[in-house]
């Protein structure tokens, strides 16, 4: 492969990403705004997370569990650290797109110290020397642009997402600029490494995970309340669930308020 | 004469323990507060790295929690509004079955915390108390954030509430309640023998 056609692809797919966010744009802005929790297709949703509790009863759960046992947690560790390496070019694309200088410098500082000293990745060096980690996603990229959270989904195998984060995903796949300037059988590395990451993070979250899905009365609503919460709060937009639910009201005042 | 200094001494020591009656609740101040924090943070630190089997450490969190946090205005705010129209002693026998079930469920989450620690971090003033944020460092994983949200309206410094990267646990356990509620027809007494086996 000539140098000249993964640029151009590169090129090519950001030029497509700007056209889907103008069109996510218009679609999230009919969204309503990020106030608690807007689920209009609930129906739906509570559909594809059954699916995917099936799925993970079936088939994840007894797989990550017994993956997770299986390897030693070096090994893990070395996967897990390159799937997160592999991901920093992508975290810097993000960086640029946002204006956030400092996350440009931080991933790119630990996607050279994790692949040069950390053996390709496979060594967490950055976090040894004290480094920051920054970590971003096309998501937050439309959040600092100011497009609307969307719709709350829960995708098929992913889970829990809003529009705006599915967007985000979507668009992520083809900007990373790993995956262009590497030629096939390697791009599949990195897939690998994230769905081996995956799985260890499924395992060795097991019991957290476990009482979501399994020892909740509603394993929906707790997975939608938790996944917004978390989400809002890694984008820093902690004021959406303060309108109804201000987390530091006084429940002293009157514990049984609405 | 020395009975009338042990009266003074008396009228001043009656005084000063009506001071102290009289302060104000929220005379907490934020060492209080970040002391309390830090010794809890002690005591779940010392309960992670002792090894010790699942049904101890959870015992042992049951007990945690009974000094350190207010588990009781924990239960009233997840039974929300629905706890207008339970009666004195479901209100009682809701309590006790939340202080189990609270201990049990965070109990059985510590074993992702073996090998890890918390870190106190910093604090501010809140409406009504102060808020701690600690840091836990897991291994394998980048260090998450904990807030404490710690108060003495209760007429003790206790927590009241926590978020586990930005994740409210009054909101949480409050959509738990409700959603065990509603699968037992929102009938109280039934929500609680649910809870009871549940947690």
């Amino acid at each position: 492969m000539s140098l000249s056609s993964p640029v151009r692809l590169f090129t090519k797919n950001v030029v497509l990403l700007f056209c889907t966010v103008i069109v996510t744009g218009c679609a999230t802005n009919s969204g309503g705004s990020s106030d608690v929790i807007y689920d209009p297709n609930e129906d739906r949703n509570r559909k594809v997370h059954a699916f995917n509790v099936s799925l993970d009863k079936k088939i994840v759960r007894p797989v990550a569990t017994k993956y997770s046992s299986a390897l030693p947690d070096v090994i893990e560790d070395s996967i897990g650290n390159f799937a997160s390496n592999l991901g920093q070019p992508s975290i810097m694309v993000n960086s640029v797109l946002q204006g956030d200088l400092q996350g440009v410098s931080l991933s790119a500082t630990r996607f050279l110290t994790n692949s040069i000293l950390g053996v390709g990745g496979l060594f967490n060096t950055a976090e040894k020397l004290g480094l920051k980690e920054h970590d971003t996603d096309f998501g937050e990229t439309l959040y600092k642009w100011g497009a609307e959270e969307g719709k709350y989904v829960e995708l098929p195998l992913l889970g829990p997402a809003t529009v705006r984060s599915t967007t985000g995903i979507i668009v992520d796949l083809f900007t990373n600029p790993l995956s262009y300037a590497m030629s096939s059988p390697e791009t599949y590395y990195g897939t690998l490494a994230s769905t081996s990451a995956g799985l260890s993070a499924r395992g060795r979250y097991a019991s957290t995970i476990d009482s979501i899905l399994y020892e909740s009365a509603d394993s929906y609503a707790q997975a939608r309340l938790i996944y917004l919460q978390n989400r809002r709060f890694s984008l820093g937009d902690e004021g959406s669930f303060l309108s109804a639910d201000d987390p530091y009201s006084d429940p002293y005042e009157d514990p049984y308020a609405q | 004469m020395r009975n009338n200094i042990t009266r003074r001494k008396f009228v001043a020591l009656a005084s000063s323990s009506v001071a102290i009656a009289a302060t104000p609740s929220w005379a907490l101040t934020q060492d209080e507060a970040r002391n309390l924090i830090d010794s809890l943070v002690a005591k779940i630190n010392s309960v992670i790295g002792s090894g010790k089997p699942e049904a101890t450490m959870i015992k042992e969190l049951q007990g945690i929690f009974r000094r350190y946090a207010d588990v009781q205005i924990m239960a009233q705010y997840a039974l929300g509004v629905d706890g207008r129209r339970a009666s004195a002693s479901q209100k009682r026998a809701f309590g006790k079955a939340f202080e189990i079930y609270i201990a049990r469920k965070y109990g059985k989450r510590f074993r992702e915390f073996v090998g890890g620690k918390i870190e106190v971090k910093s604090s501010r003033k809140t409406k009504v108390g102060y808020e701690v944020k600690t840091t836990a460092s897991l291994r394998g994983s980048a260090p998450f954030e904990v807030t404490f949200l710690v108060s003495s309206k209760s007429g003790k410094d206790l927590f009241f509430n926590m978020f586990i990267e930005g994740v409210n646990l009054l909101l949480t356990e409050r959509t738990e309640i409700g959603a065990l509620l509603d699968r037992n027809g929102g009938k109280i007494d039934k929500m609680i023998a649910d809870l009871k086996k549940d947690g």
